[in-house]
C-alpha cells in the first residue's frame, strides 16, 4: 500500500477523480501478486493468504453497501459467510460438487435468509437493529453447531474443492486465486453501479435523513431490505469461496467475532467507498498474519524470554494498533490517504 | 365555490390527558393559500403532522382530493400530491442542492428500483430539478452541499424539494422561521409567485407575511379552530384578539 501514499497529487480539481486511481492500484496489485508469489518460493502460502484477503474483501465490501451507504449496522454479517460455506459443504457431502449448483443454492439461501431476517430486523432501529441482526446470526451459529450429520461443532472437511461444470479446475491454487479475483472485481463493479444508480441514491438518502426521504414519497424500508438482500447474497458468495479456500466448513465461520471483524475491516478501510473495505480487509488480515514476526524482529533489544512472550501475545499489540487507527484516522485508511494528498 | 381539496373532519390527537388537536374541522379550497395561526403550543405543527401522515390521529378523518387518506403512511400521501416542509430544516446535508431536488423529482418519475445507470447523470431529473431551484432563486447554488447552505437557503431548498414532488397541496410549517430579513423577503416573494398555482397551507408566526399572503386564515387555540375567515375579518375578530392578548397577559 505504500505506493498509494506516494502517488503524485495530480492537478485535478476534484478529489474524487484522483481517488479513482486507488481501486485500479488495488486490482493491479492483486493481479500481479501470483507472479511475485511464484518467485517467492512459498507460493502456496502466499496464494492462500491473498485468496483469503480477497474473500474477506468481498464480504467486507458487501457489508459496506448497507453499513457505509445505508447506515445499517449489521452485526450478523458472518451468518452469510456461514450460509455460503455450508451450502458448499452440505451439497458436497451429498455428492453434489459442482459450483454451478452450489453457488446458485448458496445465493438463493442467502437471499432468503436476508429477506426474512431483514424484514424483521429493519423494523427496529439503532442499537436494536444491531442486537437483532446479532441474534439471528447466533441462531444460525447454534443451528450449525447442532448439525451432527454435518460435523456439528467440529465442522466438515470438504472431500475436494468444487467442480466447475464437471472439471476440477479449482484444484489449482492459481485457478482459485483467479476465480476469487474475478469475483472480487465483479462484486466491486456491481456494487459501484448499484451505489450510483437510482436505487443507490435512495439508499444513500435514507442514510442522510429518513424523514426527508419519506416526505418526498419513498418508503425507506423496501430500499433498505433490497440492499440487505443484495449485501447478503454477495457475502454468501464469499462464503462459497471461503469453503473452497479452506477446504473445510465450520460453525466458527459465523461467530459473532467474525461479524465484528467484518465491521472492523470496513471501518478500518473507510466507510462508504467500497474499495476502502478491500483495503481494510487486507490491512486487518495481513497485520494479523505478520504482526508476530514484526514484533519478533522489532524487539531484538529485549531478552530472549521477553521477546518470546511479546511474540506469543501479539494480540496485546494488535488491539491497541486497531484502536489507534480508528481514533486517529477518521475515515479509515482511505481517509488517511485523502488527508495525505491535501497536506 | 371550488371543491375543498383538503377536508379535516373531527380530527383529534391526545397525549394522555392533554388534548393537542381537539375536534378540528377544516377545509382548504383548491387554489387558495390557507394560513393557520395561533399562539405557541396551539397544536399547529401537530396538525400538520396529522395531515401529512407523520403522526397518527386518534379520531377523525383526513380527506384529500375526495379520498380518505387517514390510514395512509406519509410516503403514500406524498405520492398523491400532499407534500410538506418541516419547521426544523429537513434536508440531505451531504447531497448537493441539485441532488436534493433531483431525488424528489426521481420519486415522481418512474421506478427507483433501478440498479444500473448513473442517477446523477440523468438529464431529465437534473433539468427538472434545476427548474425548481430557479423557481426559489437557488439555481446559482445548485452544486453546493445542502449542509453548507445558509439557514435561509436551506429553507428555500426545502421549498424547492416540496415543489419537486409535484404537490396539489403544499403544507408549509413556518417557512420563515429563523430566516434573516432579506431571506424572508425572498421566500415571501416565492410564495407570492406560487400562490394560485398550487394550494398552500401555511403555518407562520410572521403576521405581516401571513396577512399579505393568505386568502383565508384559520385560528387555532389549544387545539381548537376558533375561527376561519378572510384576513380582514380575522383582524377584526374579537375572539381572536382575546386569544392573542390573553396569551400575552400570561406571558
Amino acid at each position: 500500500m505504500t505506493e498509494l501514499t506516494h502517488m503524485r497529487p495530480a492537478s485535478m480539481s476534484s478529489a474524487a477523480a484522483r481517488f479513482d486511481l486507488v481501486p485500479f492500484a488495488i486490482f493491479a496489485a492483486f493481479a500481479a501478486a501470483p507472479f511475485l508469489a511464484s518467485a517467492s518460493g512459498a507460493e502456496g502460502y502466499v496464494l492462500s493468504l491473498l485468496t483469503r484477503v480477497m474473500i474477506f474483501g468481498i464480504a467486507a465490501m458487501s457489508l459496506d453497501l448497507i453499513l457505509g451507504y445505508g447506515a445499517l449496522v449489521s452485526f450478523g454479517h458472518a451468518a452469510f459467510f456461514g450460509i455460503g460455506a455450508y451450502a458448499v459443504g452440505i451439497l458436497a457431502s451429498h455428492g453434489i460438487e459442482d459450483a454451478l449448483v452450489q453457488v446458485p443454492v448458496a445465493l438463493a439461501a442467502s437471499a432468503f435468509f436476508a429477506a426474512v431476517t431483514g424484514a424483521i430486523s429493519l423494523r427496529t432501529k439503532g442499537v436494536y437493529f444491531i442486537m437483532i441482526t446479532l441474534a439471528f446470526a447466533q441462531m444460525l451459529y447454534f443451528l450449525a453447531s447442532s448439525l451432527a450429520a454435518y460435523g456439528g461443532d467440529d465442522g466438515l472437511t470438504l472431500p475436494a474443492r468444487s467442480l466447475v461444470a464437471g472439471s476440477g479446475l479449482l484444484e489449482s491454487d492459481y485457478a482459485l486465486y483467479g476465480t476469487t479475483l474475478a469475483c472480487l472485481l465483479g462484486a466491486y463493479i456491481l456494487l459501484r453501479a448499484v451505489v450510483a444508480s437510482r436505487f443507490g441514491r435512495v439508499l444513500r438518502g435514507t442514510k442522510e435523513n429518513i424523514t426527508r426521504m419519506e416526505a418526498i414519497g419513498f418508503q425507506p424500508f423496501s430500499f433498505q431490505l433490497a440492499a440487505y438482500v443484495i449485501s447478503g447474497m454477495i457475502a454468501g458468495l464469499a462464503g462459497c469461496l471461503l469453503a473452497n479456500q479452506a477446504e473445510f466448513v465450520s460453525p466458527a465461520f459465523m461467530t459473532w467475532q467474525r461479524s465484528g471483524e467484518l465491521i472492523f475491516m470496513v471501518v478500518l478501510g473507510g466507510l462508504g467507498s467500497l474499495h476502502g473495505a478491500i483495503v481494510g480487509a487486507a490491512a486487518f488480515l495481513l497485520l494479523e498474519e505478520f504482526l508476530p514476526e514484526i514484533l519478533h524482529a522489532a524487539s531484538f533489544f529485549l531478552s530472549d524470554d521477553l521477546r518470546w512472550r511479546l511474540t506469543e501475545n501479539w494480540q496485546m499489540v494488535f488491539g491497541p494498533i486497531l484502536i489507534l487507527i480508528v481514533l486517529f484516522a477518521r475515515g479509515g485508511i482511505m481517509g488517511l490517504l485523502r488527508r495525505g494528498h491535501h497536506g | 365555490m371550488a371543491e375543498p381539496l383538503l377536508e379535516l373532519r373531527g380530527l383529534r390527537k391526545t397525549y394522555g390527558a392533554i388534548v393537542v388537536t381537539d375536534d378540528v374541522n377544516l377545509s382548504v379550497r383548491s387554489g387558495e393559500l390557507h394560513a393557520i395561526i395561533g399562539p405557541n403550543g396551539a397544536g399547529k405543527t401537530t396538525l400538520i403532522h396529522q395531515i401529512s401522515g407523520s403522526l397518527n390521529s386518534d379520531a377523525g378523518q383526513v380527506l384529500f382530493d375526495g379520498e380518505d387518506v387517514t390510514q395512509l403512511p406519509m410516503h403514500r400521501r406524498v405520492l398523491r400530491g400532499l407534500a410538506r416542509s418541516f419547521q426544523i430544516t429537513c434536508i440531505l446535508p451531504a447531497f448537493s442542492a441539485l441532488e436534493n431536488v433531483a431525488l424528489a423529482v426521481q420519486a415522481r418519475s418512474g421506478s427507483s428500483f433501478r440498479f444500473f445507470g448513473d442517477a446523477a447523470r440523468e438529464r431529465a431529473l437534473n433539468e427538472a430539478a434545476m427548474e425548481y431551484l430557479s423557481m426559489v432563486g437557488l439555481a446559482p447554488r445548485a452544486r453546493v452541499a445542502g449542509g453548507l447552505l445558509s439557514h435561509g437557503e436551506k429553507r428555500q431548498l426545502e421549498l424547492a424539494i416540496g415543489l419537486a414532488t409535484q404537490p396539489k397541496l403544499l403544507l408549509l410549517d413556518e417557512p420563515l422561521a429563523g430566516t434573516g430579513h432579506e431571506e424572508s423577503l425572498r421566500v415571501v416573494e416565492t410564495l407570492q409567485k406560487l400562490k394560485g398555482r398550487i394550494t398552500i397551507m401555511l403555518i407562520e408566526h410572521d403576521m405581516d407575511a401571513v396577512f399579505s399572503l393568505a386568502d383565508r386564515i384559520s385560528v387555532l387555540v389549544y387545539g381548537r379552530v376558533i375561527s376561519t375567515d378572510t384576513p380582514e375579518r380575522i383582524r377584526a375578530n374579537e375572539e381572536v384578539r382575546a386569544a392573542y392578548l390573553g396569551e400575552e397577559e400570561v406571558v
